[in-house]
């Protein structure tokens, strides 16, 4: 009796835990939501719900005078997501695979390259890229921001990768050589089913990290060809140039946010975890 | 199914450790072979070699009448039970016994009648849609042995696949994996740490300590005449005792007394001043208890028991003694060469359950002087196994085809069983 109030009052410490944290991370995304539909002189009344409920913003930014700035940087970046998620990952799938299962020299060295990439700050490199690209004509296209994302997703791939590869038991490969598969046929069969978890999850974070961007975004393009929506974002104008495109902006934040949830429930069901469960005794 | 044939295989890895010296044996086809040795012995890289998992730095390997060292595992076409099973968690039970079929491009058909028939044979049939994560061990461990028999492989080679199983469930699969085998006729090596798995399952039985051959024999001979300090302190359980002896002249200077030979046992000792004899627990009774024909076969000596085991059918009594300090060392070793630890010297004694000696008093012990082995300390050879192989040179040694080790010739030449049929125990 004793101890199932306690374990039930534990329970409920977690609960208000958990509806804390909830809260405390949804609270912005309410707020967005909520502005981003009101009416531009509901903005600054500070009250969370809108007075009135109008579809005004999300009119302008999909087929209003926003609309075009919106829908093709919309367009940008799920283009130049995708493909740097997909470079990243196929790349990252083989030399994840190489570094968990092979001796090489390097070996280390990749991995220490691979983290100080990932820590060298985007601001310091974006000007020198800047000159670059306009020299050799990158600038403002899909490949000019394709290129500098993959150096932010690659490494963070690489090593979640690698980790996951890790987690693989090695016989489990040696068996199916064994069972009479090539070194090809044991990596397609064995290796890559039991990595999918560890590869969508691996696409999904790349993938936040090309969308969420916004220095290489808005310094690398400079106009519909390429310019992405965290970007385009900023150059949202209001109704007269006295008037602040907030309620513009939270529609489009709101759109933006869609994508990822969308992928997120998608993947979701793809990232169990423990799916190697069975292979060896353990 | 063919035949395996080593010729002086060796592995010395990148770090120059070198793992396996000098193997050559012979595996002849339907055999059931034992690799057996403490941890580290190179059992297990020997078996990965001949699967082709690990290359062979020198020497030559055939399978059949082909030599493999050059071949891919899968072109070898042998099939392997992994200790930890290695099952493909993204299969159910009939994909994984399936996976060679598949890989071999198998029509349907002939892949269904296979699994069903191995699935049938292992008992698997209302496991086959299930995924591995769902199966207990054992039924892991005939998924398993389901995938390598599926396939007509030539040999099967066995990773120490008990050693995950719990003891009642490793009995009961010790006896399948016989059984299967007996059926199906298959060249099979296995490798195991566990001395009750090599005596019951083996044809014969290969000794190894750190990657060299000591003894290749039938599990009889290994437990009756080990030719080395080495196999007889791995084979048996309790282990043989140990006790240390100063010849002098024609008897044997013991901590339990002056002991002689008898004529059966007897050797030439010159040369040697000190020497281990060597007695399984069961080559003692409780001299009471010991019928007056037999009682003078052995000596009788009294000691001091401090602890004993009733275990049912027999007992198992304790008695410390002390040896001299470079002994006790060298025996010292060898526990820690056996992946044991050995405290204190002592002898253990198996007495028939019916003795009545009380723990921590005077007893007085009898020990059969006919199954006692004389070794050499400083080399370990086992000079009684010498002795009788000089006395009868065409005995034959093995219970199988001839096979070299290289590691000492005495091997080949000890006679089998010298003391058939003059075992009495006590009535």
């Amino acid at each position: 009796m004793d101890e199932q109030q306690l374990s039930r009052g534990t329970k409920a410490w977690w609960w208000v835990a958990g509806v804390v944290v909830i809260v405390y991370a949804l609270f912005p995304v309410a707020w967005i939501i909520s502005l981003s539909f009101k009416t531009p002189s509901d903005l600054a009344t500070g009250e969370f719900l809108p007075t009135n409920w109008v579809g005004d913003n999300y009119d302008s930014i999909l087929r209003g005078d926003a609309q075009d700035l919106f829908l093709s940087s919309l367009r940008n970046s799920i283009g130049i997501s995708l493909i740097a998620t997909f470079i990243s990952v196929v790349l990252a799938m083989f030399a994840a695979y190489a570094i968990a299962r092979l001796d090489f020299p390097g070996k280390r060295l990749i991995l220490t390259t691979a983290l100080a990439v990932a820590i060298f700050p985007v601001i310091s490199i974006v000007t020198p890229l800047f000159n670059l690209w306009r020299n050799i004509g990158l600038y403002d296209t899909w490949l000019g921001l394709i290129i500098p994302y993959l150096s932010l997703t690659l490494p963070i791939s690489i090593w979640t990768m690698s980790a996951f590869f890790r987690q693989i038991p090695w016989e489990l490969e040696q068996a199916a050589q064994v069972d009479g598969a090539t070194t090809w046929q044991a990596f397609r069969k064995v290796i890559v089913p039991l990595a999918t978890p560890g590869v969508f999850t691996t696409a999904i974070i790349s993938f936040f990290i090309a969308w969420n961007d916004f220095i290489y975004g808005i310094s690398l393009t400079s106009t519909e060809a390429a310019r992405p929506v965290p970007a385009a974002l900023a150059f949202f104008t209001g109704a007269s140039q006295f008037e602040e495109p907030t309620g513009a902006i939270a529609a489009a934040a709101v759109v933006v946010t869609i994508p990822v949830v969308i992928l997120v429930l998608l993947f979701q069901r793809r990232i169990v975890s423990g799916l190697t469960q069975g292979a060896v005794k353990g | 199914m063919a035949a395996i044939t080593l010729k002086d295989i060796n592995k010395r890895y990148g770090d120059g450790f070198h793992a396996v010296k000098n193997v050559s044996l012979d595996i002849a086809d339907g055999e059931f072979v034992i690799l057996v040795g403490p941890s580290g012995c190179g059992k297990s890289t020997l078996l990965r070699m001949i699967v082709g998992l690990e290359d062979i730095t020198s020497g030559e390997l055939r399978i059949g009448d082909e030599r493999v060292n050059e071949k891919a595992p899968r072109d070898r076409n042998l099939s392997m039970v992994f200790q930890n099973y290695a099952l493909y968690p993204h299969l159910t039970v009939y994909e994984n016994i399936a996976f060679p079929l598949r890989l071999s491009k198998t029509p349907d058909k002939e892949v269904d009648e296979r699994v069903r028939r191995a699935s049938d044979l292992l008992e698997l049939d209302e496991h086959l849609d299930r995924k591995p994560a769902n199966l207990s061990g054992g039924q892991r461990q005939r998924v398993a042995m389901g995938r390598a028999i599926v396939r007509e492989a030539q040999a099967f080679l066995f990773d120490e696949p008990l050693s995950n199983l719990d003891a009642k469930l490793r009995g009961q699969m010790r006896t399948e994996i016989s059984r299967l085998q007996k059926r199906l006729g298959i060249t099979t090596v296995y490798v195991t740490h566990d001395q009750v798995e090599a005596m019951t399952l083996g044809d014969r039985v290969v000794v190894l300590r750190r990657g060299v051959i000591q003894q290749v024999a039938s599990p009889r001979e290994l437990y009756e005449n080990p030719v080395n300090l080495f196999v007889a302190g791995f084979i048996g359980s309790p282990p043989m005792n140990f006790i240390s002896a100063t010849v002098v002249g024609d008897s044997l200077h013991t901590p339990f007394g002056e002991w002689r030979l008898p004529p059966s046992r007897a050797l030439d000792l010159s040369g040697h001043e000190v020497v281990l004899l060597g007695a399984r627990p069961e080559a003692f009774e409780d001299a009471s208890v010991v019928s007056d024909t037999a009682r003078e076969h052995g000596v009788v000596f009294d000691a001091t028991i401090d602890v004993i085991e009733w275990l049912g059918n027999e007992q198992y009594a304790y008695v410390p003694y002390e040896a001299p300090e470079d002994i006790r060392a060298q025996l010292a070793e060898l526990e820690r060469e056996l992946d044991s630890e050995a405290l204190r010297t002592q002898l253990v004694v198996a007495l028939d359950a019916s003795s009545r000696i009380p723990e921590g008093s005077p007893a007085s012990l009898w020990l059969d002087l006919r199954r006692v082995h004389v070794f050499d300390p400083e080399s370990g050879d086992n000079l009684t196994v010498q002795a009788m192989g000089d006395r009868t040179p065409d005995a034959a040694g093995n219970g199988g085809p001839p096979a070299a080790a290289p590691a000492d010739p005495a091997a080949a030449s000890a006679d089998p069983a010298p003391e058939t049929g003059e075992t009495p125990m006590a009535p």
